[in-house]
């Protein structure tokens, strides 16, 4: 098995956590997703020419157009927090999937957890 | 007196006559009239006779029989009507000069009788008339005669459909209309969404995009040519419109963030939206023949799912700004918001009634969806259904019908999650599947066709 390319969007999946999760109908982050999202910072800095998008996500137990603003709402506290850590603005992208694209399929607490998230895309 | 009932209109682009027929009493009876209160609810359906339109030839009797059926079909699903077993039937008629035998039609319960013959012309068009007779009274109560292609013949059904259901309910009809709304298909994590479009009854399906984009919420234009709809189109999440007849697709203006929950004004001059941007969506107006744009809201929260009233002074949205999602009304300027909601749990997909009189929405409460109405107000909160996932009303022209999406909650092994089309009366009763060739979700009710 090789090693992934420094720099790539496999190289970042392997070294830095890819996703942050959120609590029902909130956009706020918590103490892990922090953790997660210093992790991608980190990646970031050492690969200053890569650019991102940051997935916006929601469960199921909302309406459809409400979740498209929710995941763009948590995409956006992605962002914000990585633009604090000092990545520029330029790098990051977001993109609300309301909840449209779930990770995990099931009607059921682990599954809608797992769809409330934002998931950091590195560019090809 | 002719009079000209139809434009062009899509495929079914033959101008359609109709005749208004004399409308004649039979005897003087003074039995009332046969009328239905569709304000009451579960009323039992009233039994009809519809037999087929005969005509004097093999393709006239054809059609006539195909036009009998749809008619009865559009009548029975409404929920107030019963159409009677033909095979009861103890007169025929040859003609329309035939007179119903009333006693004949008593014998087996008719309360109405829809008498009606069709005939493929010497020229090719056809031509069709019907008579609404109320049985026990002896009393014609509608007589008309149509004139189209015979490609229209569906068409023609849905109309008398109408003219019979205003008759006797004193409500305009919804049967010559049209559903727009997402097909869809695929597991979960990679659902394929097309838009398609279908006549109410279902016919007439088609799919309008092939797939490749993820598409929602698609709505009508009031010329009923138009759909605004949201696309994922290049991966860049904005509102479109869709032109019926050409199929061509054009993104809604220029903006800097992504555009949704798009809905045309009464007049479809303008179309209202939510643009998401920073964290925050708020609500803006565009008008489609200046191009210019028009911010209503400016906060921090979610403000969405704006709904123009019938009159095009007020809006209804739906907004997290008092902490979590509730409907508001705003005037059309965007001033003097006003919280209507009250009740325990989250709002929703607000959407004003064609008739203004109320307004549907989506509920979230103890774990459950429901669709519900109340009025402009706030006051008179009723919910007509509730399941695992129910979302998205939408109204039936006559404001006396809505349609929604139901889906059912899925297995880790993704079995369910199905997701179909149901309608419902205002009163609560005669919830039905509205059967769609694949999965479906985002109904949108077309006006009456013009």
């Amino acid at each position: 098995m090789n090693a992934p390319v420094p720099g790539t969007p496999e190289h970042f999946i392997a070294n830095a956590k890819d996703r942050v999760f959120f609590a029902f109908d909130r956009s706020d982050l918590d103490e892990s997703a922090v953790k997660t999202l210093m992790g991608q910072t980190a990646w970031l800095k050492t690969y200053p020419n890569t650019k991102v998008t940051v997935e916006g996500h929601a469960d199921e137990r909302g309406t459809r157009e409400y979740n498209l603003a929710l995941g763009e709402r948590r995409a956006n506290a992605v962002k914000q927090f990585l633009k604090a850590q000092g990545i520029a603005d330029a790098r990051v992208k977001v993109i609300s999937y309301g909840k449209e694209r779930p990770a995990v399929i099931g009607s059921n607490e682990y599954a809608w957890a797992q769809n409330r998230r934002a998931v950091t895309v590195v560019a090809k | 007196m002719i009079k000209v009932l139809s434009r062009a209109w899509g495929r079914l682009g033959a101008a359609l006559f109709a005749v208004a027929l004399g409308v004649a009493g039979f005897s003087g009876a003074a039995r009332a009239e046969l009328r239905i209160d569709i304000t009451r609810g579960n009323v039992d359906p009233i039994p009809i006779a519809i037999p087929a339109f005969g005509g004097g030839d093999e393709q006239s009797s054809r059609v006539g029989a195909d036009l009998a059926g749809v008619l009865q079909a559009d009548l029975e699903r409404s929920g107030l009507f019963r159409g009677i077993d033909p095979r009861a039937f103890i007169q025929s008629f040859a003609s329309m000069q035939v007179q119903p035998r009333f006693p004949d039609w008593q014998a087996i319960n008719a309360q109405g009788l829809v008498q009606g013959r069709a005939e493929v012309q010497a020229d090719g068009r056809l031509r069709v008339e019907f008579r609404l007779w109320d049985v026990f009274s002896t009393q014609q109560l509608k007589a008309q005669a149509y004139v189209t292609e015979p490609g229209n013949w569906r068409r023609i059904a849905h109309i008398i459909a109408d003219a019979v259901y205003e008759r006797l309910t004193g409500e305009s009809g919804y049967f010559d209309t049209r559903i727009v709304y997402i097909a869809e298909n695929g597991p979960a994590t990679k659902r394929i969404k097309r838009l398609a479009i279908m006549d109410q009854d279902g016919a007439n399906h088609r799919f309008l995009t092939d797939g490749a984009d993820l598409v929602l919420t698609p709505r009508f234009s009031p010329s009923l040519q138009e759909i605004t709809y949201m696309s994922y189109y290049n991966g860049v999440p904005r509102v479109y419109l869709y032109n019926i007849d050409s199929g061509k697709r054009e993104r809604l203006g220029d903006f800097p963030g992504m555009t949704f929950a798009p809905r045309f004004s009464p007049d479809g001059n303008r179309v209202i939206m939510s643009m998401a941007r920073g964290g925050s969506s708020d609500i803006y107006t565009m008008d489609l023949r200046t191009l210019e744009r028009r911010r209503l809201t400016n906060t921090p929260a979610i403000d969405t799912s704006p709904s123009y009233s019938p009159d095009s002074q007020r809006i209804a949205f739906n907004s997290d700004r008092g902490g979590n999602q509730q409907l508001y009304v705003m005037n059309a300027d965007g001033s003097g918001v006003r919280r209507i909601s009250h009740g325990a749990g989250l709002y929703a997909t607000p959407v004003w009634s064609p008739r203004g009189d109320y307004i549907a929405f989506t509920k979230i409460a103890q774990g459950r969806f429901f669709i519900g109405v109340m009025k402009p107000d706030g006051t008179g909160e009723r919910l007509l259904s509730d399941g695992y996932l129910v979302e998205g009303p939408t109204w039936a022209p006559n404001g006396r019908v809505l349609m929604y999406f139901r889906q059912t909650p899925s297995d880790s092994r993704g079995r369910g999650g199905d997701s179909y089309l149901y309608s419902i009366d205002l009163t609560g009763y005669n919830e039905r599947r509205v059967v769609t060739p694949v999965q479906a979700s985002d109904p949108a009710w077309s006006p009456l066709i013009p």
